[in-house]
């Protein structure tokens, strides 16, 4: 990957921006010029939700060439709370944990680095959300 | 289309692990055969379906090169290029210039793609570049962790096995025993298949394509000259493309291909036919699932009921809808690019009766889908023989 793409994209791959419709306030990821259920051009730049919940998920255990390292690792759906569907890794946690529903949260990590003296790139995966009062509190 | 154009000549080269040999010398020795099967006529244009030879093969420009290659003198030369739907998206684009240029000489097109020149990882790793980079590429999933999803999410709600899912592969591979140019000609089992390592859980290596070279070809002409090549020409009665929503998670329904949807239901009509009516079907079914889909989306099962159509064996050979006749992309093979042209030349063998074991009685129409992905583009093509008038 080259330094600009690389700075380009900082914004969508770490803060998780899309766009939404100012129209009809559809929200996408990624971004889109134009609005697929309005037609509306009038789009804005917004950061999703940070949070969401697990729809499936899949064990990726043949691996592209740039993330072999990385195998096993968990690849799953994640329907954010504004509605977005998202692809992304889930971390932190066995793939025996995962059921769908599990509410996950965002979290910046390291995605693959670009032989010894390329960028290392780095971007938004997720993680079983991590719970503030102890079980049973509420 | 209107069985305006139809093809002179097809021809295609074993699926394969060519090492020695290059994505010209695959692509070449197609176009000679399919040349040869028309009868050499001096064609006017080249058109060239191929995914990715610069990062496969460090080369690129294949259509000029094949021309060159060819001794095509003063010919056009044209790449066309849409991931895994390159081949059909070819032939396409090569069936309006037969239409511009009524009265004019035949034309050639070719897919072909020569995967081997990079290891497994980085041909998945390259796969993926057909996708968007942004979000699905960024994600580190694969073609076979797209379909694993869907895999997923499909047995959830509609209450299917994985069994009964992989019938479909069972299927393949047993109509690709009996195809010469298939890259796995042989049988295989839904133990087999639940015995092989995972790839992206659930989908098993025996769910998936393997990664192989080739190359297929077809003579393309106006529908007259084409019976003035040759004797059983067959005609294209249909040839509909259709771009969809990119990223699967984005469709409305992701248990759905809309692209397929449209092309089919267009496609139809333009060859005023009911699905019903169609003898055999080409599948792009990346895993089985996908095939399920396929057949909800051709309209030959409602939603959720494919893999009822797969599991109980009505998509076999001389059952109700004969699907992947030579193997589909489990069997004959998935290189990439050529994938719609080895349909196409597979629909040739059917309508001419020359599909040996695997030949579907009295068949008439066919009908092949080729798609980028899981269905960022849609082709459809409906093939008829020779007596059959749209």
């Amino acid at each position: 990957m080259s330094v600009p793409r690389f700075w380009r994209e900082i914004p969508y791959k770490y803060r998780l921006v899309g766009s939404k419709c100012r129209f009809c306030g559809t929200v996408y990821h990624p971004r889109r010029p134009v609005c697929p259920k309005c037609g509306s051009r009038d789009m804005e730049d917004v950061e999703l939700s940070k949070r969401g919940r697990l729809l499936a998920f899949t064990v990726i255990r043949r691996a592209p060439s740039d993330l072999e390292d990385y195998k096993p690792y968990v690849v799953s759906l994640v329907e954010l709370e504004d509605g977005v569907k998202v692809l992304a890794q889930i971390v932190d946690c066995e793939p025996g944990e995962l059921r769908p529903g599990l509410e996950l949260e965002a979290t910046l990590r390291r995605i693959r680095a670009h032989g010894p003296a390329g960028v290392i790139e780095y971007g938004y995966k997720f993680r079983p959300a991590v719970r503030l009062e102890p079980e049973g509190s509420s | 289309m209107r069985g305006q154009v139809a093809i002179a000549g097809a021809g295609c080269v074993k699926v394969g692990e060519h090492w020695e040999r290059s994505a010209l010398d695959l692509a070449a020795e197609a176009c000679l055969k399919a040349l040869e099967d028309a009868g050499n006529p001096r064609v006017r244009a080249v058109y060239v379906g191929n995914a990715a030879s610069e990062l496969l093969n460090e080369q690129g420009n294949l259509a000029s090169l094949l021309a060159d290659a060819l001794a095509l003198e003063s010919v056009k030369a044209v790449e066309v290029r849409a991931g895994d739907a390159s081949g059909a998206l070819a032939l396409h684009q090569a069936c309006l210039d037969v239409l511009a240029g009524v009265g004019r000489e035949p034309i050639l097109v070719c897919g072909v793609e020569k995967i081997t020149d990079v290891l497994a990882p980085e041909a998945e790793r390259i796969q993926m570049l057909f996708e968007d980079a942004r979000s699905t590429f960024h994600s580190g999933v694969t073609i076979p962790g797209l379909c694993a999803l869907l895999t997923r999410l499909y047995m959830e709600r509609y209450g299917a096995s994985y069994e009964d899912l992989v019938a479909l592969a069972v299927n393949d591979h047993k109509n690709a025993a009996g195809c010469p140019h298939a890259q796995f000609p042989f049988p295989i089992t839904v133990e087999a298949i639940l015995n092989s390592p995972l790839v992206a859980d659930p989908i098993r290596l025996l769910d998936t394509p393997g990664f192989g070279d080739g190359a297929a070809a077809l003579v393309l002409a106006e529908a007259d000259e084409a019976r003035r090549l040759n004797d059983s020409p067959v005609r294209i009665l249909a040839s509909e493309v259709v771009a969809g929503r990119m990223n699967f998670c984005e469709r409305e329904d992701p248990l759905t291909i809309p692209s397929l949807r449209e092309a089919a239901k267009r496609a139809l009509a333009a060859a005023g036919l009911g699905v019903k009516e169609v003898d055999f079907f080409e599948l792009h079914n990346t895993t089985s699932v996908v095939g399920a889909l396929a057949l909800e989306e051709l309209g030959l099962a409602e939603r959720g009921e494919g893999w009822k159509l797969i599991s109980e064996g009505r998509i076999a050979l001389g059952a109700d809808w004969p699907v992947n006749t030579m193997g589909g992309l489990k069997g004959r093979g998935h290189p990439w690019g050529a994938t719609g042209t080895y349909q196409a030349v597979e629909a040739v063998l059917q309508l001419r009766g020359e599909a040996g074991k695997n030949q579907v009685n009295g068949a008439e129409v066919g009908l092949a889908h080729n798609m980028c992905g899981l269905g960022s583009v849609s082709c459809v093509h409906v093939f008829a023989r020779w007596e059959v008038k749209a």
